[in-house]
C-alpha cells in the first residue's frame, strides 16, 4: 500500500482539494455529541472526536430514501439518478469503515446487488483516521480495530504528522492533487506508528470474548437472560438507528396531493418495532419484547457469523451510549457466558 | 430472472387478464406482463413468490399459483387480509399492478423426480402447492404417485374445488378433502382434521416426499404424524410464511434465526426447521 505523511498544521491545505471529490463530511459538534455534517470551517471539524451519535449509513442507506415514482394506471420508474451525489466522509474510525465492509456485503454483492445503495457507494470516498478508545469501545474483541481495506485515505497520528494509507485509485488522486503537501516516510515514522499502535490496542477497557458465542447462544437460547432484558427493553428501536450495521427498512408507497401519481420510499425500521415479524392476517412471529430483543443479539452473535463469517457488530459502543433503558451489549454478552458474577441456575 | 433489470426493486407493469372468484375472501388473478421481457415467459419454480404492487398502495409477497409448465401464465390466488391485498380485490380484469421476481429458492423439483409425492396443504397453503401440483400432472411420467391431502375450514373455504374434484378420476393421483366443519352438512368428504387423513393413506416414505403447507397449526399436526410414519427429515419440505418487504434479502423482514425466507426459503426441509429458531 502507498504511504505518504502530511504534516498536522498543513491539514487544512490537505482538506481543501477534497470538495472536488464531493460534499465533504466530517465530525463537528452537535449539541453533547457529534455528527457527521457539512463543516462551515475547517477548525469546527474535531478528529478528537470520541463517536458519532449516527453512524455513516445514514449516508449510504439514508433514514429515508426516495426509490420510486409512480402513476396509477400505468406503472413505476426510478428514481436512481438521486442516489448519485458525491459525498466525502472525512474522519472516519475503523470500527464505521469495517460497518460500512459490512453493509457493502450485504447491499452491494450476492445475487441482487441495491442499486441505490451501490450508487452512494461509488459516490462516498473515505477518510479513515485513528482515534483514543473510550470506556464503551470493544472493537478488538469484534476484530474491528484496524481496517486494511474499506477507505480511499487513512490517516494515522504520529506525532506532528499524520501518516497517509492510500487505499484506493481515487485516493491516490487526492494525494497526487495535494501534491508538495505530502512527504515520504522515514523508518522513524514506522517506529512511531508501530509505537503508537501497540499503545492504542493496550488502551481499550472493555473486552468481551466472542470465539464461541455462536455455540453458546446456541444452547442458551431459553436463558433467563432474555426475559429480564425484554422487562427492561422499551422497543424504542435507538440501538439499531445508531448501530453502523443495522439495516432492515420498510418501504412505503405516499401519494402525491390530488394526483395519481407518488412515489416509492424506504424508511429505517428495527427488529425492536412489534411489527418487524407481523405477516398479514396477524400472525406475529416475535409478538414478545424478550423475543425481539433475542432476535437482535442472535442476528448480530450468531445469524450473521453463518451467513458472512463474523458478528455484525464493531464493538462501537453507540447502542449501549443511547440506550435509555441502560441496555449494555457487552453486559449482555457476559452474563449469557455467565461472566456477570451472577450464578443463573435452571437458565 | 424475469428481465436483465438493473434495478430489482423496480416493478414491472402487469394487466389482470382475469379473475376468478374462489371464495368469499379468495380470489385467483391471471397476470400477463405488459412487456414481456426478452426471454418471453415467466420462468419460475414452483413455491417461489412474487413481489405484487398495487399501485399507489404498496407491495406485498404472494405465492405463485399456476405451474411453469404452462407457459406465459402467471397466476396469484389472493387472501384479501391487508391494505394491498384489500386494494388489489377492488380492481378488475385489464386494471394494471406491477409484479417483480420471481423470487426465494422454489421446491427442488430436480431431486423430487422419479418419486412420489404426498402434498399436504391448510387453508391457503393450497397456493404454492398447486403450483407443484400442476407442475408433476404436466409431466406426470416424471413422477410417481401423486397423493393430496387438503384441509379447509368449510366447504366454501376451500380453494380450486372444482379443479381438485376433476382429479379423483387420473390414475395415479388421490385426493383426498377435509374440512373442520360442514355447516351446510352436505359435504361428501372428510370432516376432520389432516392428520386423520394421513392416517388413512398407504405411503412409502423412503421414495416419497412430502410437501406441506399452510398455517402454523398445521405444521404442528402434521409433521409430528410425518415423522412418525417413518419420512426423514429432509424429505419433509415446508414453505415458510413471512413479511418478505423486498424479496431480495435486504430489508430484514423475513429473517429466521440465520437465514432470509426470501433467498434461502420460502421452501426449507424439516431438518432446516428444526435448526432454526421461532420457526412455527
Amino acid at each position: 500500500m502507498k504511504m505518504r505523511k502530511v504534516r498536522k498544521d498543513a491539514l487544512d491545505l490537505f482538506v481543501a482539494v477534497l470538495p472536488r471529490f464531493g460534499e465533504v463530511l466530517a465530525p463537528v459538534r452537535r449539541g453533547a455529541g457529534w455528527a457527521f455534517a457539512p463543516p462551515r470551517r475547517w477548525s469546527e471539524v474535531d478528529l478528537a472526536y470520541p463517536r458519532t451519535l449516527l453512524p455513516p449509513k445514514k449516508i449510504l442507506l439514508p433514514p429515508h430514501e426516495r426509490m420510486l415514482r409512480f402513476r396509477k394506471g400505468e406503472g413505476y420508474e426510478d428514481l436512481l439518478a438521486e442516489a448519485g451525489k458525491p459525498v466525502v466522509l472525512f474522519g472516519v474510525h475503523p470500527y464505521d469503515i469495517l460497518g460500512i465492509s459490512i453493509l457493502d456485503r450485504v447491499f452491494g454483492s450476492g445475487r441482487f446487488p441495491d442499486p441505490y445503495y451501490a450508487a452512494r457507494r461509488r459516490n462516498t470516498t473515505v477518510v479513515g483516521v485513528d482515534f483514543t478508545p473510550d470506556a464503551l469501545h470493544f472493537c478488538p474483541s469484534m476484530n474491528a480495530d484496524w481496517v486494511e481495506s474499506g477507505f480511499d485515505l487513512f490517516l494515522s497520528d504520529i506525532g506532528d504528522h499524520y501518516l497517509v494509507m492510500v487505499g484506493t485509485s481515487r485516493g491516490d488522486d487526492i494525494v497526487e492533487l495535494s501534491g508538495c503537501l505530502l512527504e515520504d516516510i522515514t523508518a522513524a515514522d514506522v517506529a512511531e506508528y508501530k509505537h503508537r499502535s501497540a499503545q492504542r490496542r493496550a488502551s481499550y477497557a472493555t473486552e468481551v470474548e466472542i470465539g464461541d458465542l455462536p455455540g453458546i447462544l446456541e444452547m442458551e437460547y431459553g436463558s433467563k437472560v432474555w426475559e429480564e432484558l425484554g422487562d427492561r427493553c422499551l422497543s424504542c428501536g435507538a440501538c439499531t438507528a445508531v448501530c453502523p450495521t443495522c439495516y432492515c427498512f420498510d418501504v412505503y408507497d405516499e401519494d402525491d396531493l390530488a394526483a395519481p401519481t407518488g412515489t416509492r420510499g424506504r424508511t429505517w425500521d428495527s427488529c425492536l418495532f412489534a411489527s418487524h415479524a407481523r405477516v398479514a392476517g396477524g400472525e406475529n412471529f416475535r409478538a414478545r419484547r424478550s423475543a425481539r430483543v433475542k432476535f437482535r443479539f442472535y442476528h448480530k452473535q450468531r445469524g450473521f457469523v453463518a451467513e458472512y463469517g463474523r458478528p455484525s457488530c464493531v464493538g462501537c459502543g453507540r447502542c449501549s451510549a443511547v440506550c435509555p433503558a441502560g441496555i449494555d451489549i457487552v453486559q449482555v454478552i457476559r452474563a449469557i457466558r455467565d461472566e456477570d458474577g451472577h450464578a443463573r441456575a435452571g437458565s | 430472472m424475469l428481465a436483465l433489470e438493473a434495478n430489482p426493486y423496480l416493478p414491472l407493469p402487469a394487466r389482470i387478464v382475469r379473475i376468478q372468484r374462489m371464495t368469499p375472501g379468495h380470489n385467483v388473478y391471471q397476470l400477463r406482463l405488459a412487456d414481456p421481457p426478452a426471454g418471453g415467459a415467466w420462468r419460475h419454480r414452483p413455491g417461489q413468490f412474487v413481489e405484487l404492487s398495487v399501485v399507489g398502495v404498496g407491495e406485498c409477497p404472494i405465492s405463485i399459483s399456476s405451474s411453469p409448465t404452462r407457459a406465459g401464465i402467471l397466476e396469484l390466488c389472493v387472501r384479501s387480509a391487508g391494505r394491498v391485498t384489500d386494494a388489489l380485490h377492488h380492481l378488475g380484469t385489464h386494471d394494471v399492478v406491477g409484479v417483480r421476481g420471481p423470487y426465494g429458492n422454489g421446491f427442488p423439483v430436480e431431486a423430487m423426480e422419479g418419486q412420489d409425492l404426498l402434498l399436504v396443504a391448510g387453508g391457503l397453503g393450497m397456493a404454492p402447492l398447486r403450483s407443484l401440483l400442476g407442475y408433476a400432472l404436466d409431466q406426470r411420467e416424471r413422477f410417481g404417485r401423486i397423493t393430496l391431502l387438503y384441509g379447509a375450514r368449510t366447504p366454501q373455504d376451500m380453494l380450486f374445488r372444482e379443479e381438485l374434484f376433476s382429479l379423483r378420476d387420473v390414475e395415479g393421483v388421490d385426493v383426498l378433502l377435509t374440512v373442520d366443519r360442514d355447516p351446510s352438512g352436505t359435504w361428501p368428504h372428510a370432516v376432520g382434521l389432516l392428520p386423520d387423513l394421513l392416517r388413512q393413506i398407504q405411503v412409502l416414505p423412503a421414495r416419497t416426499y412430502a410437501a406441506v403447507v399452510g398455517p402454523p397449526v398445521v405444521y404442528r399436526f402434521v409433521l409430528g404424524e410425518l415423522l412418525r410414519l417413518g419420512f426423514k427429515k429432509d424429505r419433509i419440505l415446508m414453505s415458510l410464511e413471512r413479511r418478505m418487504k423486498c424479496g431480495v434479502g435486504k430489508c430484514g423482514h423475513c429473517t429466521v434465526g440465520y437465514k432470509y425466507t426470501c433467498l434461502d426459503g420460502p421452501i426449507f426441509t424439516y431438518w432446516d426447521v428444526i435448526n432454526l429458531p421461532e420457526v412455527v
